[in-house]
């Protein structure tokens, strides 16, 4: 396989573990928002709880998915920072309200009102940055950043101000909102928590599904290549089949509260879609005229680029199991954890 | 305000804000897991909570460090894509190793803040190593980019686009190892410096306090041994900017005419339009000694550069007596607290602390590694200016196209001004929580003993 193709497939991997593990950060906040009722300080107790030890640890798959682009295909990554200079700016801003007021709201005063302004703050922005990331990522699938001899020429809004951008992005919040939901009716310790993110998975899951069907369709004229390849590749029907299969998975999962069992099959839902996405879109970069192989880095940049990420893998994947291992495994259980405390 | 300045100032300003964070994000690890390595060595209860208090703190500073970090690495891109299309290849690397450096930091620091009951004590203070060691990692790789810019190697130049890449050779630039150690060791005694200055400044008015005495001695330990050596790595610095970067060397000393024999200027002010510096005291040979070892070296001065190739020298010269001020000044108080601490074990008695001269000298020191960082970045980025990459490529050819570039400028200045105010606002209010909940830490300690 060339280097290229490898590298590439290690993106697509880092963009994949972001969207499982990072999305359903952002999602937590979805549903920080929409807490309710009279568990509503429990709910977002959980959510804190959820994301409080791994956001910044989950955070860097979107850095390393970065770090590979500029590295191994540098002009890819210029002309995405130009045509997409806005949407970019304002998913940064995202960025840093999340990641800082989820922190100054734990560290701040314990006071509602204190708290309250806080979690809006957290839970805007938790909203906003997952609908500029699909914005970002649909426009590239677009196909409408334009260059000519290297330059820019399709302009500054033009790719990404669309319709179909624009429903990427909704369908990307979706997807966050539901693997959130999903992972939480794991986490929750209580019965009637439980029962809050089960019904919350499941409306979050057809909310899904409707979003895909208008990302399908408009994907029609929005993004042709895309669409082509995920309707009539030889991949196609397979893929689909699976994607339904897990769809349903989860569903079943969760309306007979098998959640382990939901928590697979949504993840599994939400890798296949992407990977669909990054097939349909092979080998181009920036569509149409930037292929991982035309505009890749040179031969001993990417043999580096891959023994390094090797390296890093063999660091990154035991500590990152440590960790979940830590605060998600079964032992995470406050139960649990309280008895280990007294030994 | 056009978009070339708009974009420099961008940068500036997400750089200065950031390095606050990444330097305490280098040194505060280091501080925590000594406190936490002398509570498990000595079971005195003072170190767990003074670890604990530390790590809150670095909770809060953790999280802004690592979004204002992935704000600078998409700037790379959104301000300077002709910089990255020219060198992604060559220098991304270093920044691949940075990323897992920063995961490896983000998981440990996740297992640290959170894990306190939740992993055995030794495991505990394992995550807290990998924090130390990891978040030193991802400063100097970051730092061997920054070095790349300045010394750049690794690549031929052939009609105008890089060839022969080789990445490893541009990690080693010659720039590398001094600025790598140099911006290690100032986090060091800068995060070092302000811990002191803060727990010195609770000692004022509460001066048996065991909590905030074995915090200063722990900070002041650290900050004081990286402020002791920091001249040296300094010299090592401005001997590799005399051989690669003359021009720079001119513009930090002042030097406009060549000249055998130079004098070393300390203060004074580059009159530009004139070609003097004015105002300054000249040491003779100070600066043929400093920068060549031979007092008769010839220096070449900056009226032998061509006037689009020197750096605004006003800016670079003031900020490196800045920097060199600062650093001067934390040599002399970790000196004189080396001393003291000297003094008072040969009389076996622990009062090294007891001076209130000493306690407002270490309170007004706190701050000056912070400057010293900054200027000394100013020295480092304004210095290599008209060039992005020093020799090769100008920072108005690496610029964006995208227009109104003031727009995301002001966006970003307002929003950091916000999360300034309220980090330190929160800092405040655990600080100003101390007193309360360390007296009786204290007075438990003493009963204990």
């Amino acid at each position: 396989m060339p280097l290229e193709t490898i590298i590439a497939a290690v993106m697509t991997a880092a963009l994949i573990i972001y969207a499982l593990l990072g999305g359903a950060d952002y999602g937590g906040g979805v549903w920080d928002l929409l807490a309710s009722g009279k568990r509503a300080p429990a709910q977002r107790a959980l959510i804190a709880q959820a994301i409080g030890p791994v956001w910044e640890a989950n955070h860097v798959w979107l850095i390393l998915v970065l770090v590979i682009l500029f590295t191994a295909f540098p002009p890819a990554f210029a002309a995405i920072s130009i045509a997409l200079h806005i949407p970019l700016t304002l998913l940064l801003i995202g960025i840093v309200l999340r990641g800082t007021t989820f922190t100054f709201r734990a560290h701040d005063a314990q006071r509602d009102d204190v708290q309250r302004r806080w979690s809006l703050l957290f839970s805007i922005a938790s909203i906003i940055t997952p609908l500029l990331l699909g914005v970002v990522l649909g426009a590239i699938a677009s196909g409408t950043i334009k260059l000519e001899n290297g330059v820019v020429v399709s302009g500054f809004l033009r790719s990404w101000l669309a319709p179909f951008p624009i429903a990427v992005g909704f369908f990307a919040l979706s997807l966050f909102a539901f693997l959130a939901a999903v992972y939480l009716t794991v986490e929750a310790s209580e019965d009637e928590l439980q029962e809050d993110f089960r019904l919350r998975a499941l409306i979050a899951g057809i909310t899904v599904g409707i979003l895909a069907l208008i990302v399908f369709l408009l994907a029609g004229t929005g993004a042709p290549t895309v669409r082509a390849g995920i309707s009539r590749s030889w991949w196609a029907l397979g893929l689909h089949l699976f994607t339904a299969v897990f769809a349903v998975g989860a569903f079943y999962g969760l309306w007979s509260r098998k959640y382990r069992l939901a928590r697979i099959c949504a993840a599994a839902q939400v890798t296949l879609i992407l990977v669909g996405w990054a097939l349909a879109q092979f080998p181009y970069l920036v569509e149409p005229d930037m292929t991982i192989y035309s505009v890749a880095a040179p031969r001993a940049t990417l043999q580096l680029l891959v023994i390094a990420l090797a390296a890093g893998v063999l660091v990154l994947f035991p500590s990152y199991y440590y960790l979940f291992r830590i605060f998600k495994g079964e032992a995470s259980t406050p139960a649990s954890s309280a008895g280990r405390n007294l030994t | 305000m056009n978009d070339l300045l708009a974009a420099r100032s961008q940068m500036a300003m997400s750089l200065a804000f950031h390095i606050v964070f990444a330097a305490i994000g280098i040194a505060m690890p280091l501080l925590m897991i000594i406190a936490e390595w002398q509570w498990l060595r000595t079971k005195d209860e003072v170190y767990l909570a003074l670890a604990k208090r530390w790590a809150k703190g670095t909770a809060i500073l953790f999280a802004v460090g690592a979004v204002s970090g992935t704000v600078l690495s998409f700037e790379l891109g959104l301000l300077w894509p002709g910089f990255m299309r020219y060198g992604g290849a060559i220098i991304g690397m270093p920044f691949s190793l940075e990323g897992f450096a920063f995961f490896t930091e983000a998981i440990f620091l996740g297992v640290y803040l959170y894990g306190w009951n939740r992993v055995p004590p030794r495991a505990h203070l394992f995550a807290g190593m990998m924090v130390a060691v990891s978040g030193a990692l991802s400063g100097i790789f970051v730092v061997i980019a920054n070095a790349w810019m300045n010394t750049p190697t690794g690549f031929h130049i052939v009609d105008g686009k890089p060839v022969d890449i080789d990445p490893l050779a541009a990690m080693l630039n010659p720039a590398a190892f001094a600025q790598t150690l140099h911006m290690t060791l100032a986090a060091y005694a800068a995060t070092g410096f302000v811990v002191a200055g803060i727990h010195a400044f609770m000692l004022r008015s509460d001066a048996n306090n065991r909590f905030h005495k074995s915090a200063l001695a722990i900070a002041l330990t650290v900050g004081g041994v990286a402020a002791i050596l920091q001249p040296l790595t300094g010299d090592l610095l401005a001997k590799m900017v005399a051989k690669n970067l003359p021009v720079k060397l001119a513009a930090l000393e002042g030097q406009f005419a060549t000249e055998k024999g130079a004098p070393l200027r300390i203060g004074g002010i580059p009159d530009e339009g004139a070609g003097v510096t004015r105002y300054a005291i000249q040491i003779p040979y100070g600066l043929s000694i400093l920068a060549y070892d031979d007092p008769n070296a010839t220096v070449k001065g900056l009226n032998d550069f061509p006037a689009t190739e020197r750096p605004p020298v006003a800016i670079v010269h003031v900020s490196f007596q800045i920097m060199v001020a600062c650093g001067m000044a934390m040599m002399g108080v970790a000196a004189l607290a080396a001393w003291r601490y000297w003094r008072a074990r040969r009389k076996k008695s622990n009062a090294w602390l007891a001076s209130k001269w000493f306690l407002r000298a270490l309170v007004l020191a706190a701050p000056l590694g912070f400057v010293g960082i900054e200027t000394g970045w100013v020295v480092t980025e304004v210095g290599r200016q008209p060039w992005i990459i020093y020799g090769v490529m100008r920072t108005a050819e690496a610029v964006t196209p995208v227009p109104g570039l003031i727009v995301p400028f002001i966006t970003f200045t307002l929003l950091y001004i916000f999360l300034a105010a309220i980090t330190v606002w929160l800092l405040l209010r655990q600080v100003a929580a101390s007193p309360q909940a360390f007296g009786s830490d204290a007075q438990e300690v003493k009963v204990a003993a």
